[in-house]
């Protein structure tokens, strides 16, 4: 109904727009809803001027076309087009066609022919280039039809000779992307114009215009690409590209050169000026390590990130990548005792002296250098030093993917990385942190290295230290002096940030646990023992002696002698922390100390079978007792549920699966404690309590369904079934208790229809999974269906409370991974005594940093809440630049929250949390619809169904102090 | 026409040829006169360190005789004889610098002469005013804007790096040009870009040698040696002096300190001693388009050059206790302030002092370099220095690689290295010529280099004769030369290529045909038309792209060649072929003949 009149308003509207406009009759007739070709039709029949029609094609390009009037409309097109003098209004059309056929479900079988007559007699570049251009969309359009294709590459070819750039640049274009890739249609091509079009393309390498040598580079690319192997010979060509005077062409060429290399690495081709030969994949790793200096930084990019997939580049070409100093010799000195030495002597002011030494060292290297085209050496060093940062990332990455396939690679590549450490771009340093992670299995850090690395510890941004946490994480270290530098600057960063505590101590815990026999002898030192004093008892809550603790205590996991050098403090300590940090502290196994040696000591793996066994099994029981009195089941419920989340508790890595299941059960319960027959049939005046009961039921059991549905990564269709089946049932629990509370008949009727409408929209959606319900609700109620849909609804109510008890209840199967969506706020901590001072009707910030475990697509859905102590909610949508993803699952949002508030008297806590937005329309089940009946059933259904928002919290919230301040005048 | 144009490239005095010290460079291309830069020579007080400008004209004007002045930098090597020579030799014309160049080069001018009058009391120098009326001739120029000097001279500026405003030139006359390089530096560094310059090919690059036998190493180690040394000195609770030239590396330094101390959240003080660098960071604030790519970025956030960290130094602060970090001027030691503070801090081996840069022989910066440890001070004191000494080098010149580097850039045809040591540039010129194949030349001061150029000569052809010579032909082939027929018009120093017909008119001139005929004597005895149609087939069988016609009258067309064939008068067994062409068909006429010579085939039938 509502709907109806919003129509109606709306069409008074538009007749009120309407007579303000002149031309009344053309817009009566789109009202009309004629057929859009005859509209047009007579458009442009009015229009006087090519600027007339200009106009009215452009208006009739806003609008949508229906699939069956494309046809019309495309005829009358073409009937203006061989009228019109006007080459704008021409090009127009052109592109029009070219926008029409791209119509979804339009076949632009029949306007092909049309299309290629128009190339005939049009005498205008520009006309011709937008007719090629539609030409390429209807080409597109049908590729299962390779005689058509065959025809559009003929018509290209013949107008490859034109004068204009824009024509030949679009046959270029078209020839790529529908030339003959399959051998079979080039032979029968062959005797057709079209014979081999890489040669037709490559013809165009040397064209004269700069525009249509990068189209041919790419349309030879596009080949490529769809699956044509590339003739070798082509490699001449492309390394002349490469000089070229346009950056376009020279960035083409680059990847072409790539390309052919992939292709063709081991054939050989020799140097020019020499006679000898090198594999091709060598000389194109050259060729492209000489781009990293090209004058353009949009090659330089180009070429830095091809060369990391470089990867069967021989190994001595690879290195001399990072050997600036062919001739002059600087590096290869460069160890770590020589280092200040050195630092001396590559102090570069050219003092005479130096000049000696390389002088010579130059003559005798040229053959060296001519070897592999002089740009080759030190490719990364120019790269890594290159002035745009965008460069610079680049090679980082390019020596990354080197590396991890080239373990000495790695190695050389060690210092330089290093150096980016350094960079003034914090985003190039985080990016060689994290390269560094991820080649470290193949390198040990020297020491110097590592003091290096150690350094930048004390960077203030957050983001690089964790990286820089998560690198020593996995690092090898040589030493025992490295050690001891590493937990001595790890110290240092503790004091200096404590907020990074945590990631400190992890760190810490896997530093110990690679290097026991380096820590070894460091532990009377960090422990500070002495062979004859007493030394006094450190302070247990010392975040810097828990964090000496972790490394010691997980160094000696794998050393068993190390216990013997433990003090008596050290042993209660470790009970304590292996208590409190049960994560950073390994079980140990210490002689003589029953009190730490319990049997859930060395193994854990063994565990893991008996506690999914368990939950099984608990299930299991849960599932098979349908026919246990109400009593019973509700008893064993409540333990299965009791039991499960004790369960999740203990194994973290069943605990989103043991959550699952409890919260469905809890669900389950409910439906069970609201259901009880008891109650319903006691009289009157206890209606009241049995309402409030079974009414506030019903609302757990829909936010615990959305929870279910949302808040667990991993939930399959199987489970969204299931989930969506309690979420009706608990809806019927809802209609139930309204209509014994409510009097009169017509709000029920209208609670009725909606409810039947939602069954229904259930049934569409899961119309697959419909057969594994036998017995349950929704099976039941569709048997039931015809004679709902006819009845009143009290019968309806009537029919829905047995149905719902008599119903059984439905196994749900468990997916191979669930994991529930948690989230942690680390700041604010909530500990502060000092409240946040501002004045009031102002704003402060307060820096919120949570860590968000298992969410997708947090930018989309984690809101932060605040809510103020007056009740007042702020709901902050955080910028998706706030999330940052440190690893597989895991989030981190930092972000900045806005406060403001009235002045108070007094400070007073508000609370900070996290949400998880969900929308149903999202949701798993709806996504199944197919895209075509999509906006159908959006009208067809009720705006509830598609609407439904909401938000689960789904972190502990945190207490800020804060107060506002009155203004001072 | 191969037409010859020379360059005339002329070092003035002691500098810019083969050494470092004052830059000025003179250079005559197709009839223009330019001077590169117009610098002085710190080492000389007396003529000697500015260049002799009599050797430009013995007793004409100057502004007569150049057309331009081009600076490329504000460093006083490279313009501090500006005002000399514009106001005391006197020279009126145009001067261009780049906008930053022209802002600070008058507070270094100015500083210099301070230092000179005022201090030494020398007498006959320029004055304040003279620096002033001196800028009021400089046009500042934009990067990459192309300026017209006058009708035929025309400059470009390029981005060199090296220090704010630094720029590279082209002097382009025609189509001959010249690339100055001035001082530019390829790596980038905490404040600046790399010098960058298209594919000019210009006929000449004129660059600057410093360290033509040097292949730097990367310019982060060094960054990080000099943060890691600062840091552990002040951590230890040390003094850190770091003397300075006021402009330039003392900035870099600057940046690379105030971030350091950002990132690594420090506290300890950084003080820059006062005076003319004040001035010139405003100068960095406002040149940001200048500046590197970082600087560019985050310049909407923070001006880089407004340190949050580095105060003004007050001569009372050296005394302070605790930690800190000192910037002060003069670099070598020699003078001044970072004197008085090294006589201050050198007793405590605490304290360190970094020189970043070049220190000349008989300074305070020499000797401790060179490790000396007890100095003489004046008054006859002895200086005891325990502090450490450190080295680092910061400078901004191109290296050896960087050389190449830009050479491989702009593709030049010839070279010349100037501004450099004699044995150096020689190893690098070996290796230039080498590896690309162009000349390169090292003229000494004084010298003259001429440089032939092969100028390529534009010809404007009219449109209608290009489309119709183009229709003849196939496509255009970019890489051969193609044969076309016109009429080249020389007038009034402008070259045209016309059609015929246009010229004619053009001229006045009615058109003469000019035809070639020639006689060929067959011996055929059959019937004159049957030797004409033994003739025509022939003809047809051999030249199968060319239309051959059999006329009515007799006679064969070959294209617009007549051919018509008469019995001899004396000889009926002979025939005469009457082969006639015009000049145009000269090519196709003669090869006519020639065959027709070889005479007919002798047919079966």
């Amino acid at each position: 109904m509502a709907a109806h009149l919003k129509k109606r308003v709306y069409e008074e509207f538009t007749k009120v727009v309407q007579q303000q406009h002149e031309d009344l009759s053309a817009k009566k007739l789109r009202l009309t809803k004629p057929s859009k070709s005859a509209a047009l039709h007579v458009d442009l029949c009015k229009a006087t001027s090519p600027a007339d029609a200009l106009q009215y094609l452009l208006q009739f390009t806003r609008k949508p076309v229906e699939v069956e009037s494309v046809e019309g409309v495309v005829r009358i097109l073409l009937e203006h087009y061989y009228k019109e003098n006007d080459a704008s209004v021409r090009l127009k059309i052109a592109s029009l066609l070219g926008l029409l056929s791209k119509t979804a479900g339009f076949s632009p079988d029949c306007i092909t022919d049309d299309a290629i007559n128009t190339l005939q007699n049009e005498k205008s570049h520009q006309v011709l280039a937008q007719l090629l251009d539609t030409l390429l969309v209807i080409g597109t359009k049908l590729t299962e039809n390779p005689s058509v294709r065959m025809r559009l590459v003929e018509v290209a070819c013949k107008h490859l000779t034109d004068s204009s750039h824009g024509v030949r640049n679009k046959c270029l274009q078209l020839i790529g992307c529908l030339g003959p890739v399959e051998k079979g249609v080039a032979k029968e091509a062959e005797s057709q114009a079209a014979k081999d079009v890489q040669k037709i393309i490559g013809d165009h390498f040397n064209d004269q215009d700069p525009r249509v040598r990068t189209a041919a580079i790419k349309a030879m690319l596009q080949l490529h690409e769809r699956g044509l192997k590339l003739q070798q010979a082509i490699y001449s060509q492309a390394c002349k590209l490469l000089a070229d005077d346009y950056e376009q062409v020279r960035s083409a060429a680059v990847q072409l050169i790539w390309v052919l290399s992939q292709l063709y690495p081991e054939s050989i081709v020799p140097i020019p000026s020499s006679n000898e030969e090198i594999r091709l994949v060598d000389d194109a790793f050259g060729k492209i390590c000489h781009m990293v200096s090209d004058g353009s930084w949009v090659v330089r990019v180009q070429a830095a990130k091809l060369l990391g997939s470089m990867q069967q580049v021989s190994s001595h070409f690879l290195e001399q990548t990072l050997d600036k100093k062919l001739m002059s010799d600087l590096r290869r000195k460069r160890t770590a005792h020589e280092r200040a030495k050195e630092l001396y002597s590559s102090g570069e002011f050219s003092s005479g002296r130096k000049w000696g030494d390389d002088a010579p060292k130059e003559e005798i290297d040229t053959g060296a250098v001519n070897l592999i085209e002089s740009g080759a050496c030190g490719a990364f060093v120019h790269g890594l030093e290159d002035e745009m940062y965008e460069v610079r990332i680049a090679a980082v990455e390019a020596l990354c993917m080197l590396a991890q396939s080239s373990p000495s690679f790695a190695e050389k590549c060690l210092d330089f990385l290093v150096d980016m450490f350094n960079d003034e771009i914090e985003e190039v340093r985080l990016q060689s942190i994290h390269t560094m992670r991820k080649i470290s299995n193949n390198i040990t850090l020297r020491e110097d290295q590592l003091d290096t690395v150690l350094a930048v510890l004390e960077d203030s941004s957050r983001d690089i230290r964790e990286a820089l946490h998560e690198l020593l994480c996995c690092t090898n270290v040589s030493t025992k002096e490295g050690i001891h530098l590493a937990l001595v600057e790890l110290l240092k960063n503790l004091t200096k940030y404590p907020t990074d505590r945590e990631s400190i101590w992890k760190c810490l815990k896997f530093l110990g646990s690679r290097h026991p026999t380096l820590v070894l002898p460091l532990v009377p030192e960090l422990l500070s023992t002495h062979p004859f004093f007493d030394t006094p008892e450190p302070d247990m809550d010392d975040p810097a002696y828990i964090a000496v603790l972790v490394l010691i205590f997980n160094a000696a996991k794998s050393c068993p002698t190390m216990p013997a050098l433990f003090s008596d403090h050290t042993f209660r300590h470790y009970a304590y922390l292996r208590d409190s940090l049960s994560h950073l502290v390994p079980p140990l196994r210490l002689p003589g100390r029953k009190l730490v040696s319990p049997p859930v000591s060395p193994s854990i793996t063994p565990h893991e079978d008996p506690s999914q066994q368990f939950l099984h099994q608990s299930l299991e029981r849960v599932y098979n007792l349908q026919h246990l009195d109400p009593q019973g089941i509700q008893e064993l419920l409540e333990f299965t549920i009791r039991d499960l989340q004790r369960l999740g508790e203990l194994q973290s890595e069943l605990a989103g699966m043991a959550d699952f299941t409890a919260t469905y059960l809890q669900c389950q319960l409910l439906l069970i404690k609201a259901l009880q027959e008891k109650l319903w049939n006691v009289a009157a005046p206890l209606y009241l309590k049995q309402n409030a009961l079974a009414s506030a039921a019903a609302k757990q059991i829909l936010e615990e369904t959305y929870k279910m549905e949302f808040m667990y990564s991993g939930v399959e269709s199987g489970q969204v079934v299931i989930i969506h089946h309690m979420r009706l049932q608990a809806k019927a629990l809802q209609l139930i208790v309204t209509a014994r509370t409510t009097r009169g008949v017509e709000p029920l009727f209208g609670m009725c229809e909606k409810f039947l409408q939602e069954v229904d929209s259930f049934q569409r959606c899961f119309i697959s999974e419909l057969p594994h319900m036998q017995g349950s609700f929704v099976d039941k109620l569709l048997d039931l269906m015809p004679r709902l849909v006819t009845s009143k609804s009290s019968e309806v109510v009537k029919i829905l409370q047995t149905t719902l008890r008599q119903s059984t209840f439905l196994h749900l199967p468990l997916p191979e991974q669930l994991h529930r969506a948690t989230a942690n706020i680390i700041e604010p901590t909530g500990e502060s005594d000092n409240p946040l001072r501002f004045t009031s009707g102002l704003v402060v910030a307060l820096d919120v940093d949570a860590t968000l475990e298992h969410v997708q697509d947090p930018q989309g859905t984690v809101k932060v809440q605040v809510l103020y102590p007056d009740g007042q909610a702020q709901l902050i949508h955080p910028k998706p630049a706030d999330f940052r993803n440190p690893g597989p699952g895991r989030h981190r949002l930092i972000t900045q929250v806005y406060l403001s508030h009235t002045a108070w008297t007094e400070p007073c806590q508000i609370e900070v949390r996290l949400l998880l937005a969900y929308n149903s329309n999202r949701s798993k089940a709806s996504a199944k619809i197919p895209k075509s009946t999509w906006s159908e059933s959006l009208e067809a259904l009720p705006q509830s169904e598609n609407g439904i928002e909401g938000t689960i919290p789904f972190s502990k919230p945190v207490k800020v102090y804060i107060m506002p301040k009155p203004a001072r005048r | 026409f191969p037409e010859i144009s020379y360059l005339f490239f002329f070092c003035l005095g002691a500098g810019a040829g083969q050494d470092v010290g004052r830059s000025c460079i003179l250079v005559s291309i197709a009839g223009k006169n330019v001077m590169l830069d117009c610098g002085m020579h710190m080492g000389y007080n007396d003529d000697r360190r500015f260049p002799d400008f009599s050797y430009i004209t013995q007793n004409g004007r100057l502004t007569d005789f150049l057309d331009c002045v081009i600076i490329s930098h504000f460093h006083l090597d490279h313009c501090g004889a500006l005002p000399y020579f514009s106001e005391m030799v006197g020279y009126d014309g145009p001067i261009y610098m780049t906008h930053p160049t022209k802002a600070i080069c008058p507070i270094l001018l100015e500083d210099y002469r301070k230092i000179t009058v005022d201090k030494k009391g020398e007498t006959n120098f320029f004055t304040s005013q003279m620096i002033k009326d001196c800028m009021k001739k400089v046009v500042a120029v934009h990067l990459h804007q192309t300026v017209q000097v006058d009708e035929e001279l025309e400059i470009k500026a390029y981005y060199a790096g090296h220090v704010l405003g630094a720029a590279m030139f082209q002097i382009k006359v025609g189509c001959e040009s010249v690339v100055y390089t001035g001082d530019y530096n390829m790596t980038p560094d905490r404040h600046l870009g790399a010098a960058w310059i298209d594919k000019c090919r210009p006929d000449l690059l004129i660059t600057e040698s410093t360290y033509a036998t040097t292949i730097r190493d990367s310019k982060r180690c060094r960054e990080r040696d000099f943060l890691k040394k600062v840091h552990e000195t002040v951590e230890r609770g040390g003094k850190v002096l770091i003397p300075v030239f006021a402009l330039g590396r003392a900035q870099e330094l600057c940046i690379l300190l105030e971030t350091f101390w950002e990132r690594m959240n420090l506290k300890a003080p950084i003080y820059f001693s006062t005076g003319l660098t004040e001035k010139a960071n405003h100068y960095y604030k406002l040149f940001i388009t200048w500046t590197n790519q970082k600087i560019r970025k985050t310049f909407v956030q923070r001006n880089m050059f407004e340190f949050k960290h580095i105060k003004a130094f007050d001569r009372a602060f050296a005394d302070n206790p605790g930690p800190m970090v000192v910037f002060a001027t003069p670099g070598m030691l020699h003078a001044g302030q970072s004197l008085q503070i090294f006589r201050k801090w050198a007793g405590n081996e605490k304290n360190m002092v970094i020189m970043p840069g070049y220190c000349v022989q008989g300074t305070v910066g020499h000797k401790i370099l060179s490790g000396q440890r007890k100095l003489e001070m004046e008054g006859r004191q002895i200086l005891e220095v325990k502090m450490q000494v450190e080295y680092m080098s910061f400078s901004a010149h191109a290296d050896a690689k960087g050389i190449m580097q830009l050479i491989r850039q702009a593709e030049p045809r010839n070279v010349l290295l100037v501004h450099g040591e004699a044995k150096k540039m020689e190893f690098l010129k070996q290796k230039i010529e080498q590896e690309f194949h162009v000349n390169c030349y090292m003229p000494a001061n004084g010298e003259t280099t001429t440089i032939f150029t092969n100028p390529s000569i534009p010809v404007d052809i009219s449109l209608g004769l290009l489309k119709r010579e183009t229709a003849i032909g196939l496509l255009p082939d970019a890489k051969k030369p193609k044969l076309m027929h016109g009429t080249l018009i020389m007038k009034d120093n402008s070259f045209r290529l016309v059609s015929p017909e246009q010229a004619l008119k053009e001229l006045g001139l009615a058109e003469h045909q000019l035809r070639f005929t020639c006689r060929v004597h067959i011996q055929d005895p059959r019937k004159e038309h049957e030797t004409v149609l033994r003739v025509y087939n022939h003809l047809k069988g051999v030249l199968k792209d060319y239309s051959v016609q059999h006329l009515p009258d007799g006679s064969i067309t070959v294209e617009s060649i007549l051919i018509q064939a008469t019995a001899h008068s004396e000889d009926q067994g002979t025939k005469v072929l009457l082969v006639s062409w015009t000049y145009q068909d000269e090519e196709l006429g003669s090869y006519l003949t020639s065959l027709l010579k070889k005479g007919l085939p002798q047919s079966s039938t």
